[in-house]
């Protein structure tokens, strides 16, 4: 059967990505669901106190709401960026990539930083403000959730950009011609036609981006100057610098089936094709 | 039809494009295009794919302004006036529904547009769902019907406005043959009930010959003839015309002698009496005889006939007519197509004789 030996051979082309997966993900990760019920003793001590600890709940809602902000901000940007990118002028198109791509080439580590430059009490923005005499005292741009949200906002723009431009150039331009020759003006035409046929873009983009930002690490470490953490550095301070194994890898646990949840219901509403194009 | 509206009322617009002219870079889309589109009628652009008859209804519709020229409408200059105040209806190709929104949300759209109270919107959309047959699918997304269906939807959604000109593009072309035809009685059906000016585009000559009017050609961004379907496919002006409109036989002649209404040449050696519907400007020319216009008999026809001999090559069997493949003397091929019902089967390689009625025969230009 040709089909047949054809289909395993596409199977060993994902032969090593799957290895690796299983290698450096899957079986360090059930190592990790193993101390969350060992670590310190057997039993779901640290469930409970997850459940429990006011410090721990508290990191959960502000990464769920940082995440909830940044996932709007980033959205609504994209969306824009991306819709010069598809429907604008050719100078229009290559601003837009420029913008799109180049932050792309850059780590994310230069970025936190490059941010704080800008954002903190005598960088660039405060300091300018300061010395036209628009104020006296800088403003709090840093160190701060403000400065988480700025920074993982820009970071993400791209990965929003990519699902929603795909979306937007499946768009049949006949159906928007049809609508302009019905009298349609141009603003009804976005709102009540383009705008919900790039709906699967937008699902597609707000899930990337949610689950991504919830796994934010550097950014918020940096921009939030350890007063606005996030789940993943807390998953980072219970491990290395407290002895507190468990807690970690319980809140660990916690985030993957969160993820897994969110995903299985996405899936259930749109094809994974059509969210990333 | 009590209540439809009559051609020639005042919902029928009347446009008239002058000299239009469109070029895409070095391109000449179309050239110093003039026609006259009548109030209420149904006029089909016909012409291969890149012969500028979809430029020009994009032009029409208001989507693509013309290089030069100018268009009017009922005596005003609409040639700046954007696609969206113009309201003219019209039917893509491939339908161009709204994928996202069902079929009665897809004709009301554009009365919605037009701030239509939710009462109206209802009745409208009713009285249009029931007019293209579609009871029973009016909550369902384009996507969950047939081509058929959706091809009604999308008439429907452009003429549930009453706009004064419809404006077809290829609309048929993704049907299979059967479901074109219903299509075809369906628009015609509407065309007679609304009186609304149709203009339709299509590649498609029987269908062109079987809807419309009047039949407006086109070739390499030109307007080659205009007029009812019998004229242009009994009376073509030129070469191409003659033979875009249905298979043709080409007889070419030797001294041409023009006397008033009809004309007389010679083929091989018999005179041949023909038509002359075009002023011929060299002297070059052949004679132009539909093949369904022909008939083969063993002995020469001669009263208002012209008849020439032939040797059967071969015949092809349709159904209702059989074609017979023929060379004459001189080598020049010719097809006759005879209802099979009337004739006894002619055998291959037999000498004939085929004849063809003087009216029915007509004198073009060589190689124009």
């Amino acid at each position: 059967m040709i089909g047949k030996s054809v289909t395993s051979r596409k199977i060993l082309l994902l032969a090593p990505l799957l290895l690796f997966l299983g290698l450096a993900y899957v079986v360090p990760f059930l190592g990790v669901v193993r101390w969350s019920f060992t670590m310190p003793e057997v039993g779901l001590g640290q469930y409970r106190a997850l459940m429990t600890d006011p410090l721990v709940q508290s990191v959960f809602i502000r990464t769920l709401r940082i995440c909830l902000i940044v996932t709007a901000a980033v959205l609504v940007t994209a969306y824009a960026i991306a819709y010069v990118w598809v429907r604008g002028s050719s100078v229009q198109r290559m601003l837009a990539e420029f913008c799109i791509l180049v932050p792309f080439w850059i780590s994310v580590l230069t970025r936190a930083f490059g941010w704080l430059a800008m954002l903190s009490n005598r960088g660039l923005i405060n300091t300018w403000l300061q010395s036209a005499g628009i104020i006296s005292e800088p403003l709090a741009l840093a160190r701060n959730e403000l400065g988480v949200i700025i920074g993982m906002t820009h970071f993400l723009i791209p990965f929003a950009v990519f699902p929603i431009a795909s979306a937007m150039r499946s768009i049949d331009e006949r159906v928007l011609l049809a609508a302009r020759g019905m009298g349609a003006s141009r603003t009804r035409i976005f709102w009540t036609v383009f705008v919900p046929l790039t709906y699967g873009g937008l699902i597609g983009a707000a899930l990337i981006v949610f689950v991504f930002a919830l796994g934010f690490f550097v950014t918020p470490a940096i921009l939030g100057g350890g007063r606005s953490v996030m789940v993943a550095e807390l998953v980072y301070l219970r491990i290395f610098q407290s002895p507190d194994w468990g807690l970690g890898a319980a809140i660990s646990v916690v985030l993957v089936v969160f993820i897994g949840i969110l995903l299985a219901l996405m899936r259930r509403f749109i094809k994974p094709a059509h969210m990333i194009g | 039809m009590p209540q439809s509206m009559q051609p020639g009322d005042a919902k029928a617009a009347e446009i008239k494009a002058v000299s239009i002219g469109k070029t895409f870079g070095a391109f000449h889309a179309l050239k110093n295009l003039s026609l006259d589109i009548g109030r209420g009628e149904f006029l089909t652009l016909l012409g291969p794919s890149g012969s500028g008859k979809t430029t020009f209804l994009m032009i029409l519709a208001g989507f693509t302004a013309p290089t030069t020229g100018r268009l009017m409408m009922d005596g005003k200059d609409i040639t700046d006036v954007p696609a969206e105040d113009r309201s003219y209806g019209m039917v893509f190709q491939g339908y161009a529904l709204f994928p996202h929104l069902t079929v009665e949300q897809n004709i009301a759209f554009p009365l919605k547009v037009r701030g239509r109270s939710s009462a109206d919107v209802k009745q409208k959309v009713g009285e249009m769902v029931a007019r293209v047959g579609l009871v029973g699918h009016e909550k369902k997304l384009p996507a969950k019907l047939s081509g058929g269906q959706q091809q009604r939807v999308a008439l429907a959604r452009a003429l549930v406005f009453e706009p004064s000109v419809l404006l077809l593009d290829e609309p048929f072309s993704a049907l299979d043959k059967n479901l074109r035809e219903m299509m075809q009685q369906e628009v015609k059906r509407l065309h007679q009930e609304t009186g609304t000016t149709f203009v339709f585009v299509t590649h498609d000559q029987s269908e062109a010959l079987a809807l419309s009017s009047r039949v407006a050609i086109f070739n390499h961004g030109e307007l080659l003839q205009v007029g009812k379907p019998q004229d242009v496919y009994e009376r073509p002006s030129n070469r191409f015309v003659a033979e875009f409109l249905g298979e043709i036989n080409l007889l070419p002649l030797d001294t041409v002698e023009l006397n008033g209404e009809t004309a007389a040449g010679k083929f091989e050696d018999r005179t041949i009496i023909l038509n002359k519907s075009i002023t011929l400007a060299g002297k070059k020319a052949v004679a132009a005889v539909r093949p369904e216009h022909m008939f083969i008999s063993a002995s020469p026809q001669t009263s208002d006939c012209n008849a020439i001999t032939c040797r059967v090559e071969g015949a092809t069997y349709f159904g209702a007519s059989t074609k017979y493949h023929l060379r004459t003397r001189s080598g020049t091929s010719l097809a006759v197509s005879m209802p099979t019902a009337s004739t006894s089967p002619i055998a291959p390689q037999s000498d004939v004789w085929v004849s063809w009625p003087v009216h029915q025969g007509f004198l073009l230009p060589d190689g124009g």
